[in-house]
């Protein structure tokens, strides 16, 4: 037992790999057999990730879900933002630029109202549970943009450390979310097109989330959502901590 | 193959320098549109070799090969989430979360109702596959015709 510890965990990067490939072809397997494909593979196995998430997190006490677990730390390297960002440029390769072309304007609106919208619910939501000061509110109101933007916010103004922890936990939450939510409401929004794949980049933000959920719902759709996803966090941490926060405390003062 | 992975690679890296030197410009502590500068130049790149006539099965295999990997490495990132934190926030993580997704979620419904119908996936596919085989085999279309 210790051996075969001592060789998966000597081999990080290749355990996740076996890891994660186990994972996927249980999630086709349930796709196909238990929901006759209606329920894209990839969908089932982002939910297994987040299962397993959970778990590695109560076992552990730790704040990286699986890859906490010394055995499985190359899911971390596997999974973090390294290898995502290098994945998520290669799909490029997928974009077809005239159908980009067509929803530029529209993406730079979707980007606006996805950072607004977020952040006046998260704010709201915040004064309504007592938290009424203007860096509070900002805070968290920022961190309902997305769980990047939530931190850096807060430590631009000075936030204190359990209203960060809430902001990274609500933009988590989030993302969470959009990853596990997408598939079902696709249908509904009309997420079938490159054009409002990347009107959701923008306002959902979170690339993670985004990716997550596009990648659940139609792979194709990936690389129009993420190329406006992107920006969404920059321009969150650029005006969150300025603009944003301004406007917020010339309402509530101080 | 080795080309695909490293034509990936630089523009990945020149996109995060950009994205960082933006972040720097605007006074963020954040990159800012690292990933998507690097998407324009790696469309770009891929524009410009076609256009040379140097495009071959190598290149694309080495780019593919990762945009392939792309979701089982989406899975790993979900499996690495603080999702006990999540849980554990209370009602205003729910509210707020919840709240800003349906709202979002809305947002994007009426923007794809008011911005009129656009062809779906299925239907570029199909109209492309359509278009493939008129190229391959001009003169039976012309004579079906």
């Amino acid at each position: 037992m210790d051996m075969i510890i001592k060789v998966l965990t000597a081999n990080a990067l290749v355990t996740a790999f076996a890891v994660i490939g186990i994972v996927m072809w249980l999630s086709n397997q349930l796709s196909a057999k238990l929901t006759m494909g209606r329920v894209h593979g990839s969908a089932i196995a982002i939910v297994i990730g987040l299962a397993l998430a959970f778990w590695g997190g109560i076992e552990t006490g730790g704040h990286k879900g699986l890859a906490d677990l010394p055995m499985l730390a190359g899911i971390g390297l596997m999974g973090g933002a390294m290898l995502r960002d290098f994945a998520i440029v290669a799909t490029a390769c997928e974009v077809d630029v005239e159908q980009a072309k067509k929803a530029g304007l529209i993406g730079i609106v979707a980007l606006l109202l996805g950072t607004i919208l977020p952040f006046i619910v998260g704010a709201l939501v915040a004064s309504a549970f007592g938290y009424t000061d203007a860096v509070s509110m900002t805070t968290i109101g920022a961190g309902a943009v997305t769980y990047i933007v939530g931190p850096v916010t807060g430590a631009a103004i000075g936030a204190s450390s359990p209203v960060i922890a809430l902001s990274i936990a609500t933009g988590v939450f989030k993302a969470v979310m959009v990853m596990v939510g997408t598939p079902l409401v696709a249908g509904l929004i009309g997420l079938n097109n490159p054009r409002s794949a990347m009107v959701f980049g923008g306002l959902m933000g979170t690339v993670s989330g985004v990716s997550g959920g596009l990648a659940a719902t139609d792979r194709r759709l990936v690389p129009y959502g993420a190329l406006t996803a992107t920006f969404h966090t920059g321009l969150g941490c650029l005006v969150a901590p300025s603009i944003l926060y301004l406007i917020v405390r010339a309402i509530v003062g101080g | 193959m080795i080309a695909g992975v490293a034509l990936l690679a630089i523009c990945t890296l020149i996109g995060q320098l950009l994205g960082e030197g933006l972040g720097l410009l605007l006074g963020v502590q954040a990159n800012v549109g690292g990933v998507g500068i690097a998407m324009i130049l790696l469309i770009a790149a891929r524009m410009w070799i076609k256009t040379r006539g140097r495009y071959d099965e190598g290149l694309s295999r080495g780019i593919g090969f990762w945009a392939a990997l792309y979701i089982p490495i989406v899975v790993a990132m979900a499996a690495q989430q603080d999702v006990v934190a999540a849980v554990e926030g209370g009602p205003i993580v729910l509210i707020a979360g919840v709240g800003a997704l349906l709202l979002c979620f809305s947002a994007v419904a009426l923007i794809s109702r008011l911005s009129g119908k656009a062809e779906t996936m299925d239907e570029i596919e199909a109209r492309e596959a359509r278009e493939a085989e008129i190229a391959i085999h001009p003169a039976t279309h012309a004579l079906q015709r």
